[in-house]
Formats: C-alpha cells, structure tokens, sequence
C-alpha cells in the first residue's frame, strides 16, 4: 500500500508542477466569459456600425405602411416591374420588395430582390415586418383592436409543488433542474474521457520508454497501475475544483454586476416577507435572474455535491481501468483507438441519452436501467438527482457501480500485468483474452 | 581439478559470511501458450560471486531473471535467496538492470534516483542522501536537476546504473550490462561491480556476448533453447572443456613416438625455430609432455590452449542444434 502511496505522489505531483497543468486550470474558467464577451462585443459592434438600409417597395395593394426604423428605410415605387427591377439594379439601394395584390387569407407572391445573398437575420427581420403588417391588416378585417387581442392573449406560469415531504414544500424548477442535470453530466461525461486518456497515454509512455520494467520489478503491477488511476484522479479533482471555485467566483461577480447580490437578495426577501407576504411573489416574478437565485437555493446542495461526487469517481474508476488496460495492451497511440471506441461507446450513450430522455422523463423505465447499469450510471444517475430519485434506487445504483468499478479494475489489473510486458505483439481482442487468462 | 575448486571457495575475502548461496533455483519451469520458456532449470548461484548467466537470444535468460525479479511467476520449482524461499520481502534486495533500459524522460535526475531508491523500500531521507553520494561519486553533480530527456544515451545509462544499485542490494541483476557504454564508461561499470562485489553483493550477469564477461565472471551457467546445458566454477567449465592442446615454440624439429602424444602441425617461424600444436590423451600431464620434449628438442615457450568461454559456447550450441 506504502508503494502504491508513493506512485500516486509521483503522478500527482509530477502533473500538478507542469505548466500545462497550471495553465489550463486558470485560462479555462476564464476562455468561456471571455468567448462569450468577445462574441458579444463583436455582436454589439455590428450593429452599432450597421448602416440604415434602403428598401423601394413596390405595394399592389396599397396597404402596406412600411415603417422607418434604425436598419431600414422604407421608399415607395411604382411603375413597371421589370423597369423598377432594371433601375433597381443601377441604384445603391439594398433591396426591392415586391407586393403584389393579395389575399390576406393567402397572401402568396411576396418577393424581395437583392443584389446579394440575404443573410438569415435580415431575411427573419423583414419577413416579420411583412407578417405584422399583414396581420394588422387581418385584425382590421374583423374588427378586432389590438387591445382585446392582448388581452386575450393567456401567459401562466406553473407552480409544481412537491408535497412527499409534508414538513416541506418544495418549489420545483424543472427548467434549472433539466439545465442543473446536463451540466453534471457534461462535467462527468468530460471528466471521465480526459482523465481517462491521460491514464492511458501515462501507460503508453511507460510502456515505451520501457521503465516500466524496472518499476514493476519493486512494485505489483496493480499497485503501479492503482497508483496512477488514483494519482491522476486526485489531479483532476484538484483542477474540477478549482474550475468550480473560479467559476463560482466569476458568475457571482457577473450576479453582482447584474444587480442581484445573493446575500443582499436573501435579506431583502426576510424582510419583504415579514412586512407584506403576498408582495413578494409579484417583486420575485418581474426578476428572472432572483427567481434562478431562488430555485438554486432550493436545491439541496449537500445531497447533489456528495452523490455527484461519488458517481464522478466512481465512473472516473470504472473507466480508468479499461483505459489503463488498453494502455497495457498497445505500443503507440494509433494502435490504442481500435480499443478506446468501444470504451467510449456507453459513455457517449449515455451521454446522449442524458438529453434526449432522462432529463426530459426522469422517471421512465429506461431511465431507471440507464441509472442502474454501471456503465451508465455515472453519466445517467447524476442527470436524474435533482428529480427526487428513490433512495433505493440511488443505493443500488451506487453499490452496483462500486461492484462495477472494482470488477473493471480486477480484469484490467490481469490484463496489464501482462501486457506492460509486452513489446511489438500484434494485439486483438483473442490476444487480450488470453493475457486475462494467462498466470503470471 | 577438486583442488582449484576448494582453493577458490578458501580464496573468499571475507570469512564472516556464511557460505549460504545467493541464489538457488531448482526445476524451475515457465511454459507460455505456444512454447516452454524454461524446462527444469536449475543453478546455484554462489554468495559474492560474479556470476554470468550466458546464452544466446531467447534462450530464457530473461525470463529467468523476471521469475526473480518476482515480475513473473514460475509454473514449476522452486527459488531460494539466501537461503530463504523467494518472496516480496526480497524486492529491496535486489538490483535489475533490465536489457531495455528506461527511465522517466520528463522527469528530473535527482527526482527519479529518489524515488526509485523509494520504491525499493528506502525512506526518503535515506533515498535523498544516496542519491547525492552516487552523484558525487560519478561526478554527475551539475545532472540533479536535469531531465533525463536532456541527457545523452551514455549519461541516462549511469543515471539507470547508480538507480539499480544505490538501494545496495545483496543480488544484483545486470541483463546486458555494457550494450550502450563507451568503453570509458564500460571501465567504470566494471570499476563499480567489482567494488559492489568486494562489499558482499552478489552479482548476476546476463549476457550473450561472451568476451565482455570471460574476465569478470567466477561462475557461469549455460542457458540454451531453455534448458540449462552447462555450469560451474570458470575454472571448472574450462578444465571440463579443455582440448588437452598445447602450443610449443621449439628451436630444431622433432617427432613424437610415443602414442599419447599427436602432433597436429608443426609450422616454421624462422630458420630453426619452429611453432608446433600437439594434443595428448586426457590421461597425461602437461609436466610429463615437457619432460619428453626436452628430450627432443629446445623448448623456448610452452602454452597450455584453453577455450575461450566464447569458444564453449559456441561448440555447445552447435552440438545442441546438430542433435
């Protein structure tokens, strides 16, 4: 075990004091706000810059009043088609829109002509524009203002209480919980397949630079490959939890420049809820943001950090193993994907299964095997933990997934004890078979 | 012949220690699917001997040498360490210095001798300590804090050499010990062995090149197409193969009589002198040879042509292959 001990140290530390290590583990918090402003500066720029356009519209109907507004300019012709097509051409005007007489029940025939390819923004822009006019149009015909049309118009929101617990009721957010449920998922699903690589490509690099055989004879191969399963683990953990940290920090910065300091908010809400209890439910309703803030803190943190915890290792171990394994197996990166892709295979499954029915039925019967199965579970469970899973499922789930990991690892251990040794043999999945059964 | 072999076990520098074999294997047996890598292999390695494991490529040498290592496990037989059955507790005990030599290229000189002395059981302040006395003594002082991927191929090698035996083990497994030394270094190496060996370690040389052990080996055992074919005491291996051929400068040409004695050439060197090659029967002695020479010509040099190690080898394997 003392060996073991000290192979974890070397993995830990020796990736920890790189400056690949350090590197990532600051910029990538730091990249996402920074793509997403970058985008959104060059986004505001555009339009800032954007010059008002000029459209000839030539309306049949003579019923179409184009409005002027900050990207378009509305100017009226008439005449020939062709001709105004013709002279259109020769102007510098962005484009000309043709109108020709309609029905309101079907109005076909609408046509813009451009000297270049609309882009899809400015193609939606003015064919909502159209639309509206059309629609007005539409009420004018039966007589109905846009008054009695908004409020006819019905906009609820729906409360979903739970009430299984009759000490308390919960205020479920589907919405933040299905988001919640992804991104867990995406962490495990990314964690799982770099960790995993990076076990791999540490045993391939062993294995050619040919250490490993000094290493292995002072220490039991199990232990070496154990060591570094658990070593590259704790760097992981280590980077997840500083990413979680900086980012925390980050978005309750980004919180405090929206206006809404969690602290503040929560004092602000005792005391609202003390001098007028129905005012707070209107105040909480025009604010997006506090209602996240709301629901966030409805979660109950401690329960989903400490089993999200436990299925990222736990998958993290499930696989590792077979990523050591095939590490073991194979002479050089090439040779490793005709193993990796069968690996990953669930993973990615279950990865998309996450958003294509788990998140959307937590409770189906397929989700249920997705959370059951270790292969699955890590990914599957932790999308559906925020839905009040039962707890003997979760139980299940979890000593299955311990058996799951312990028993990925004991094939793995048989088959890199061998296959560590092993130099410049071809190698399939018969061969693979045969170091498992082979004794040492 | 019984002689000799007495007088090399008297010959021992050291008197204290028991005279307990390093190492002792006894039918040791490893199949793998399609063939036998070692068939009943037995050998007795003396204490605080050099001893030269020798064989051609994939005769089962490393195999042999993994079972000890305790990489491997052996089907049959049995091994012993000094006197005690083969178990991890050894694993400190022992130096290998595999044939594919390696190191961890990104990490740093110090670092790695630290903890490989650690992974043979040394505490860190033991491992640390070592590690800089071995430095020192290979003046490689200014390497502490160079990665080994900086390093040439002669350099990583004393780095991986100084890492097999800091932790001063009792058995020390060398598997090709001199592939990818300069001649300097080689001198060195040789150096450090024999002083290793003068300390009490016990040192196993595994090697199909002959010439670089003949001087340095005591013992040696043959190792062929998995099967133990030869071992012994040097002196013994070269008693037991040796031609009864015997070189003799000479001034005036003879003839031999008798029917012990054939003489196979007798070539001229220059105007009376002569070389001449002659064998005997096992059953005479090289003094009764110089006496009847005497008699019939002016002996000017008299040698005693022993097989070289390499010359053994070479004839076993060829008798090995021919059956």
């Amino acid at each position: 075990m003392n060996k073991t001990w000290l192979i974890f140290q070397r993995e830990f530390l020796n990736r920890v004091q790189k400056k690949s290590f350090l590197i990532a583990t600051i910029l990538v918090p730091l990249i996402f706000p920074a793509i997403l402003a970058v985008m959104v500066y060059v986004f505001m720029k555009q339009e800032e810059s954007a010059v008002k356009q000029t459209i000839e519209v030539y309306d049949a109907t003579g019923k179409m009043q184009f409005e002027e507004d900050d990207k378009y300019k509305f100017i009226p012709v008439t005449g020939n088609l062709d001709q105004l097509k013709t002279a259109f051409n020769l102007s510098d005007h962005y484009a000309l829109l043709y109108i020709p007489e309609i029905e309101l029940a079907n109005p076909e025939g609408i046509t813009l002509y451009t000297k270049e390819n609309l882009s899809i923004l400015r193609m939606e822009q003015l064919k909502g524009k159209i639309e509206d006019l059309i629609h007005g149009l539409k009420l004018e015909q039966f007589n109905i203002s846009r008054e009695t049309l908004s409020s006819l118009k019905t906009n609820i929101r729906l409360h979903n209480i739970n009430i299984s617990d009759p000490e308390e009721e919960k205020e479920n957010n589907t919405q933040s919980l299905y988001a919640l449920g992804f991104i867990l998922g995406m962490l495990i699903y990314f964690f799982v397949m770099i960790y995993g690589m990076q076990i791999m490509l540490g045993v391939i690099d062993e294995k050619t630079s040919k250490v490993v055989e000094v290493i292995i004879s002072s220490v039991r191969p199990f232990q070496l490959m154990l060591g570094k399963i658990l070593g590259i683990a704790a760097v992981g953990l280590l980077q997840f939890t500083i990413w979680a940290v900086l980012i925390s920090v980050l978005s309750s910065a980004t919180l405090g420049l929206l206006g809404v300091d969690m602290a503040d908010q929560q004092t602000m809400e005792q005391v609202q809820s003390m001098q007028q209890p129905d005012a707070q439910v209107q105040a909480n309703n025009n604010n997006p943001v506090v209602e996240i803030v709301k629901i966030i803190d409805k979660i109950p943190i401690l329960y989903i950090t400490f089993n999200f915890i436990f299925y990222f290792l736990g998958g993290y171990l499930l696989y590792g193993a077979l990523f050591a394994a095939v590490g073991s197996a194979v002479d050089n990166q090439q040779e490793a994907q005709q193993f990796t892709l069968p690996i990953m295979m669930p993973l990615l499954i279950s990865y998309f299964a996450l958003f294509m029915f788990i998140l959307t039925d937590p409770h189906s019967t397929a989700s249920f095997w997705f959370s059951i199965i270790p292969f699955t579970s890590p990914i599957a469970m932790v999308g559906r933990l925020g839905f009040d899973v039962p707890l003997w499922e979760l139980l299940l789930s979890q000593v299955l997934l311990i058996a799951g990991f312990i028993f990925t690892t004991w094939i793995a251990g048989r088959v890199y004890r061998i296959g560590i040794l092993m130099h410049g043999s071809k190698v399939n999945y018969k061969v693979l078979a045969k170091w498992f059964m082979m004794k040492a | 012949m019984c002689n000799s072999h007495l007088l090399s076990y008297t010959n021992h520098p050291n008197l204290n220690i028991k005279p307990v074999e390093a190492l002792t294997a006894s039918n040791v047996t490893k199949r793998y699917s399609n063939h036998l890598a070692l068939d009943q292999v037995s050998l007795t390695v003396p204490s605080q001997s050099i001893y030269g494991l020798l064989g051609p490529n994939g005769a089962g040498k490393t195999t042999l040498i993994r079972i000890i290592n305790q990489i491997i496990h052996a089907d049959e037989g049995q091994i012993t360490l000094f006197g005690e059955k083969l178990n991890p507790k050894h694993i400190g005990e022992i130096g290998y210095l595999p044939e594919e030599r390696g190191l961890y290229k990104k990490m740093k000189v110090g670092e790695q001798l630290i903890y490989f002395a650690q992974l043979k059981g040394l505490s860190r302040k033991d491992a640390t300590e070592r590690s800089k006395t071995w430095i020192k003594k290979f003046d490689i002082k200014e390497w502490w804090n160079k990665k080994v991927e900086d390093l040439s191929k002669g350099m990583a090698q004393k780095v991986q050499f100084i890492s097999t035996v800091m932790h001063e083990p009792k058995l020390i497994i060398l598997d090709e010990p001199f592939s990818g030394f300069d001649p300097v270094n080689a001198q060195l190496i040789t150096k450090e062995i024999m002083e290793l060996k003068a300390k009490g370690s016990t040192i196993i040389f595994s090697t199909h090149r002959m010439e670089t052990v003949e001087d340095l080996c005591d013992h040696i055992a043959l190792i062929n197409k998995s099967k133990k074919i030869l071992e012994g005491s040097k002196k013994q291996v070269k008693d037991k193969y040796r031609a009864n051929t015997y070189v003799i400068d000479h001034r005036g040409a003879f003839t031999l009589a008798e029917n012990n004695y054939n003489l196979k050439d007798q070539t001229v060197l220059e105007d009376d002198f002569y070389q001449s090659v002659i064998t005997t029967i096992p059953e005479t002695n090289p003094n009764r040879l110089i006496r009847d020479l005497t008699e019939v010509t002016e002996v000017h040099s008299f040698i005693e042509k022993i097989p070289t190690i390499s010359e053994i080898f070479i004839t076993l394997v060829k008798d090995e292959t021919h059956e």
